[in-house]
């Protein structure tokens, strides 16, 4: 099969003279490339949402290949999720000591570990080590599935691809963040009041009664519920660049590194976002 | 709009008159940047017809049976199925013409995290719902013997050769019951052997079920056995499209050119 991108590029490079001394207008040309590929990226990036969507809700519907992406990216990822919220319940908590004591506010420990860990450490954490896990796994297997043709012949057998393949993955990842996120808050709490423990002697239900003395569902439902647009993102996102992926080995490699570093910028801007819309709706 | 059942049980021409074509393309043309690679072919065929369609590589062969299936698009130019147009038919419309038809790609590109049996099986699992497991477990398993290939049931198409995943890649379009075949390069691959199999098996879907092929090959010994008709590809046309004893009475140079290295 011929590649059109390739052969475009082929025939531009020929017949386009080379620009002499022309930094300054050059810049701008590249500038304004780049920003008309970001909208073009975008604007694909909003059909290919749309598309799923509408595969997604419409029969026949994949239970058994979400069933078997539910637990690729959710039980697979419980470890590492698991390991991450407690190294930085330990961080946070080693952290938080050291500054509290310095101000003289010791008693607030606690409470400065979890409501740190489950207001945003938790979250964004569970968040940035899926994008990594998932993203990256999700990325390369569709891309590879991609120019080795898979994906077209799931097509040919008159399969609809986005709801086989996109579809399942993305709302796994969407059902599967919140409940990562509670592990990794779990995890970071405990290993918050461990570290404390060691330090000083503090049992786990003091630790526990006052890290949560005066928190209510306010502090731990939106926090939790808003991974959930982690996920969409992370799924979306991977799922598009796997299954847009052109140009054989390298291509898979390249689908797999913006997969994670395009999740991963857009979970960080998006939890600007929600944690502003958290504390104008719930606060 | 139609719906999918209304396109599905849609009486097609060829039911109504057993001479229209099954499959006809027209006037398709096809560009990749400036590269023209179809320039306006047309060609059909009928119920029970197999043509081969020969070429160079790179004149658009491959390209043309992804665009008779739906996975590109023309620039320009109708792909009739039972005289109905494709273009612009919806995924899941166009679902219900793919039923239709059976596709063995190039490389086979067969799943590569299923077993050669989940893989044959697979448009199985997905529209023949009502088939219980035990059927579909001999369904596929009479697809594999058909292509001889049973004792592969159980292997990773990663582990087997790639004449071997050209089988399976045939076993799994025959699966709906196609009636239409688009083949890419059957016997490329495949040892002299294999490939008379595979061309008997052509065969045996012709006269048995009357299935109609589009059969692109390098292969002219296979085009021979198992074509009615054979069109030559260059540049974009069809140079010539006849049988095996027109295209040998041919003056045309490039024909000529083309049965002489063949």
């Amino acid at each position: 099969m011929i590649d059109s991108k390739s052969t475009a590029t082929v025939t531009l490079n020929s017949e386009l003279p080379r620009p002499q001394i022309a930094l300054p207008s050059s810049a701008e040309n590249s500038s304004k490339g780049l920003i008309i590929q970001f909208l073009e990226w975008f604007g694909d990036l909003g059909i290919f949402f749309f598309q799923v969507l509408r595969a997604a809700v419409t029969p026949p519907f994949e239970f058994r290949e979400l069933i078997r992406q539910l637990d690729e990216i959710g039980s697979k990822s419980l470890p590492l999720v698991a390991l991450a919220g407690a190294a930085t319940g330990v961080v946070l908590s080693m952290e938080a000591r050291f500054s509290l004591t310095r101000f003289g506010a010791k008693s607030l420990l606690p409470a400065a570990i979890v409501f740190s860990v489950i207001h945003e450490t938790g979250p964004i954490i569970t968040g940035l080590v899926v994008s990594g896990r998932v993203g990256a796994g999700i990325g390369a297997e569709l891309a590879s599935m991609k120019v080795t043709e898979q994906i077209d012949a799931i097509e040919a057998s008159a399969v609809n691809p986005y709801r086989l393949l996109a579809a399942t993955r993305i709302l796994a990842c969407t059902l599967m963040l919140p409940l990562l996120t509670l592990a990794a808050d779990c995890c970071g709490v405990v290993m918050g009041w461990v570290t404390q423990a060691l330090a000083e002697p503090l049992s786990l239900h003091q630790f526990v009664n006052n890290g949560f003395n005066g928190a209510s569902f306010n502090d731990v439902l939106p926090p939790t519920f808003k991974t959930m647009a982690f996920g969409l993102i992370i799924g979306l996102i991977a799922c598009f660049q796997g299954m847009r992926t052109e140009g054989g080995a390298a291509g898979v490699g390249r689908a797999a590194t913006s997969s994670v570093v395009l999740s991963s910028l857009f979970v960080i801007l998006a939890d600007v976002v929600l944690v502003k819309l958290i504390i104008i709706f719930f606060p | 709009m139609e719906t999918l059942d209304q396109i599905a049980k849609k009486p097609g021409r060829a039911e109504e008159d057993g001479n229209a074509p099954v499959l006809a393309v027209e006037n398709l043309h096809k560009s990749f940047g400036s590269q023209k690679v179809l320039n306006g072919i047309s060609l059909s065929v009928k119920r029970g017809e197999t043509l081969a369609v020969l070429g160079r590589s790179g004149t658009g062969k491959s390209v043309l049976l992804r665009i008779i299936i739906g996975l590109q698009q023309p620039d320009s130019g109708s792909v009739r199925i039972h005289s109905q147009d494709i273009a612009g038919l919806a995924l899941d419309q166009m679902g219900e013409i793919r039923k239709k038809m059976g596709f063995l790609f190039q490389h086979a590109a067969l799943y590569d995290s299923l077993t050669v049996e989940q893989n044959v099986g697979f448009p199985l699992q997905h529209h023949k719902k009502e088939m219980s497991k035990s059927e579909r477990a001999e369904r596929v398993a009479a697809l594999l013997a058909e292509v001889g290939m049973e004792s592969a049931a159980q292997k990773m198409p990663s582990d087997i050769s790639g004449g071997m995943q050209k089988r399976i890649g045939l076993a799994r379009a025959l699966a709906l019951e196609p009636e239409i075949l688009l083949l890419d390069e059957p016997t490329a691959g495949l040892d002299p052997i294999g490939s008379s199999e595979i061309d008997d098996l052509v065969l045996k879907l012709k006269s048995e079920r009357q299935v109609a092929s589009i059969v692109v090959t390098h292969d002219l010994h296979s085009a021979r056995t198992i074509a009615d008709r054979l069109a030559l590809l260059n540049q974009g046309n069809v140079v010539i499209e006849g049988t095996f004893e027109e295209l040998q009475q041919s003056d045309d140079e490039f024909v000529r050119e083309f049965l002489k290295h063949s």
